[in-house]
């Protein structure tokens, strides 16, 4: 039962190497990310009668609770300095942007063992699973900063130079929020607790970003140039959300680099998001061609 | 791609693969565990699933994997599909591949039709716009146009795998890697599914089919390679693979161990042994279907009897007796035997059991009822039969068959098979 195998084994055709994170193969890749993303994106928004609404309704409804307690009730943002002036788009974009980051990672922990029998039937390019996860999130962020632009114009923010940023600010976010699916996806397939855990701990992210509590606060209670600030900062949820609120919706808030005590250390959340982002693909690229059996 | 040289070359080949699994003893699948107990080590057991396999496909070739349950044949499909990784070896293949492993591989439920079928093709390595090209002939081949905008989840299981096959074969695929489980559909889907692959194979695809069904392997492959706890037994023609199948599978000693049936028995004669000859009169514990073959018992009696009759049950696995023979029917008087005499019954028959496991009841009895049994020889006894036809009838007889356009009415055919 030998093989006369020829010396020249290009001419066998192409070498099948079985499953990997990435198969060489960008169009079908992107193809196949773009369609399952698109898919779910499709029964969401219209598997039930008010799909959208819904979309849309998840990050209003918790504004519009947060709204009534901080500002309302503990008049957050209320007071004389300027930077706490449109509190409102502050809170309400600092919300849609930190819920695409938790729907990507927390969707992304049960994302490939959920696909099971995809991954145990078919041979595909197995990154395809965390991504469509993320381009999904993003297709739902599209649409949430849609009503943050309306509410900002309603609330009295005036379009700046400073918007240009925003495509800036949002690869960040998505290249973070793309890392930790990765690592997430990856480490569930052996470690089944990644899910409490996870969800634990984007609730404490949501906390320690600048979210509700305005950065001020925090520089008031740590002091404006101490280490204890610059650590809160260095959180690169913290550098997206604040940087946000200073180019887009208020300018008399400080921007991430003056809280972190000069731009040049922007380059540390930065390092940090690109850290998580490779460290996710490495986690990910190591485990791809071995899913099928672990699951 | 140099023509002289891919035409010389085989579509897949298989270069000494080896594949084994990882099975942990006790699973850790939570960082709980894990930070509880860092330093115990999970203890793992190697299970070799394939040790290495060479083999190559020609084009064209419509190739069988056989086995029984675990020998193999369904991980070698996967890492020929590049699901799982192999460990050592290498695999070589030649044009666009399409598998059959499961069909209707991520169907939403909540889509409709058109949705699932784009994604299904593109999951199969079309482009978005080739499968968006094919939803047409899928949709026809499954005839299931006016279902189309129903969601998935609404249709029914026989719709369901319809639908999935067509964007199957849709795909346009040099080299088809099929699975077993396609035979769960209904008889008449079955059918459907290996006339499609005939057509397939006819148009110059390349189609591995693993199976454990010698039926289809006779009837559809060129060539099969057999796998037994993960090594290649024997590559060849179907039905030396199907032989040898069967062998390996219900063991070729047992009736080897011809039986002998000492210590009790009865008082007044004892079947001393039983066997099954061959057409050439050797004693055998397979024989060819089609062929003469004999049951034989030796019998020495004890004590005076007179006129006695043996009478012979061949049973298959499901203890259905099959055929059934005494030899009081021809020789009632079969005479006197005095005490310490031996005497040999013999049944031979043309071999018309179709390939299985038999295993005959014999019965010494006094003449009469045949209930009267002195002795018998249960169990001990089994011969394996082996041929290349397994339609899956009970009895194998020639059969004339024939084809014509009856005169009377030429729409009305008469198909006797």
């Amino acid at each position: 039962m030998s093989v006369e195998v020829a010396p020249a084994t290009e001419a066998l055709g192409k070498p099948i190497r079985g499953p990997g994170a990435l198969t060489g193969d960008w169009r079908r890749f992107w193809h196949l990310t773009y369609n399952i993303a698109r898919n779910e994106f499709k029964l969401k928004f219209f598997g039930s009668a008010l799909g959208y609404v819904w979309q849309v309704m998840k990050p209003l409804m918790l504004f519009g609770v947060l709204y009534l307690f901080f500002v309302v009730i503990s008049e957050v943002g209320r007071g004389p300095n300027p930077g706490e002036h449109l509190y409102g788009s502050q809170l309400l974009g600092s919300i849609v942007l930190f819920g695409f980051f938790s729907e990507v990672t927390i969707g992304a922990v049960r994302s490939v063992v959920d696909r099971e029998n995809l991954v145990r039937k078919i041979q595909f390019p197995r990154m395809v699973i965390p991504m469509s996860v993320t381009l999904l999130g993003l297709f739902n962020l599209a649409l949430n900063l849609v009503v943050v632009l309306v509410f900002a114009l309603i609330e009295g923010v005036q379009p700046t130079l400073s918007w240009l940023e925003l495509p800036l600010i949002l690869a960040m976010l998505t290249v973070l929020s793309a890392g930790l699916a990765m690592l997430l996806a990856a480490l569930f397939v052996t470690l089944r607790d990644m899910q409490p855990i996870w969800e634990v701990a984007t609730q404490v992210l949501f906390y320690v970003s600048p979210t509700i509590i305005p950065v001020e606060n925090v520089q008031q209670r740590l002091g404006a140039h101490s280490i204890w600030t610059h650590l809160y900062m260095v959180n690169p949820l913290a550098t997206i959300l604040q940087q946000f609120r200073h180019a887009m919706v208020n300018h008399a808030t400080p921007s991430a680099g003056e809280v972190l005590g000069g731009w040049i250390y922007l380059l540390e959340p930065l390092g940090i998001t690109i850290a998580v982002f490779l460290l996710g693909f490495w986690v990910f690229n190591r485990a791809a061609p071995h899913v099928a059996e672990n699951l | 791609m140099p023509s002289t040289l891919s035409s010389v070359s085989p579509p897949i080949v298989v270069d000494s693969l080896s594949k084994s699994f990882r099975v942990p003893e006790e699973r850790t699948h939570t960082l709980k565990e894990r930070a509880l107990h860092p330093l115990r080590r999970t203890r793992h057991q190697t299970f070799e699933a394939l040790k290495g396999i060479s083999f190559d496909v020609r084009e064209g070739e419509f190739f069988g994997i056989a086995g029984r349950n675990g020998s193999g044949k369904s991980t070698l499909l996967k890492c020929l599909a590049g699901i799982y990784g192999v460990d050592a070896g290498r695999i070589w293949m030649k044009g666009r591949l399409s598998t059959f492993i499961e069909l209707g591989v991520g169907f939403n439920p909540d889509l409709a039709a058109r949705d699932n079928v784009v994604l299904n093709g593109i999951m199969m390595g079309l482009s978005p716009r080739e499968a968006r090209a094919r939803y047409d002939a899928v949709i026809d081949f499954a005839e299931l146009r006016e279902f189309e905008e129903l969601k998935l989840k609404n249709y029914s299981s026989g719709m369901h795998v319809r639908l999935a096959f067509s964007v199957a074969i849709q795909v346009d695929a040099d080299i088809l890697l099929v699975d077993e489980v396609l035979a769960v559909g209904d008889a008449s889907f079955q059918q459907k599914c290996f006339d499609v692959f005939n057509r397939l194979r006819d148009e110059g695809r390349t189609i591995v089919f693993v199976t454990h069904d010698m039926g289809s392997l006779n009837r559809f492959c060129d060539r099969a390679l057999l796998l037994e706890k993960g090594s290649p037994i024997l590559l060849g023609e179907p039905h030396e693979v199907g032989d040898r199948y069967l062998e390996i599978n219900f063991g070729r000693d047992s009736a080897a161990a011809a039986a002998s049936a000492e210590g009790e028995g009865g008082a007044e004669a004892r079947i001393v042994e039983a066997w099954v000859e061959d057409e050439r009169g050797e004693r055998a514990s397979t024989v060819v279907q089609g062929s003469r073959m004999s049951i034989k018992a030796l019998v020495s009696f004890l004590v005076d009897v007179e006129d006695p009759v043996a009478s012979v049950y061949v049973l298959n696995d499901d203890h259905v007796a099959i055929l059934v023979a005494t030899t009081a029917e021809e020789h009632e008087r079969s005479g006197r035997f005095r005490a310490g005499e031996s005497a040999l019954f013999e049944f031979t028959f043309e071999n018309v059991l179709a390939p299985r496991r038999y295993s005959p009841l014999i019965t010494l009895a006094h003449r009469g009822t045949g209930l009267d049994v002195m002795d018998r020889v249960d169990g001990a006894l089994s011969f394996l039969v082996t041929g290349a036809k397994a339609l899956g009838g009970v009895i194998d007889v020639p059969v004339q068959t024939s084809v014509t356009h009856s005169p009377a009415s030429a729409a009305k055919r008469t198909v006797r098979a």
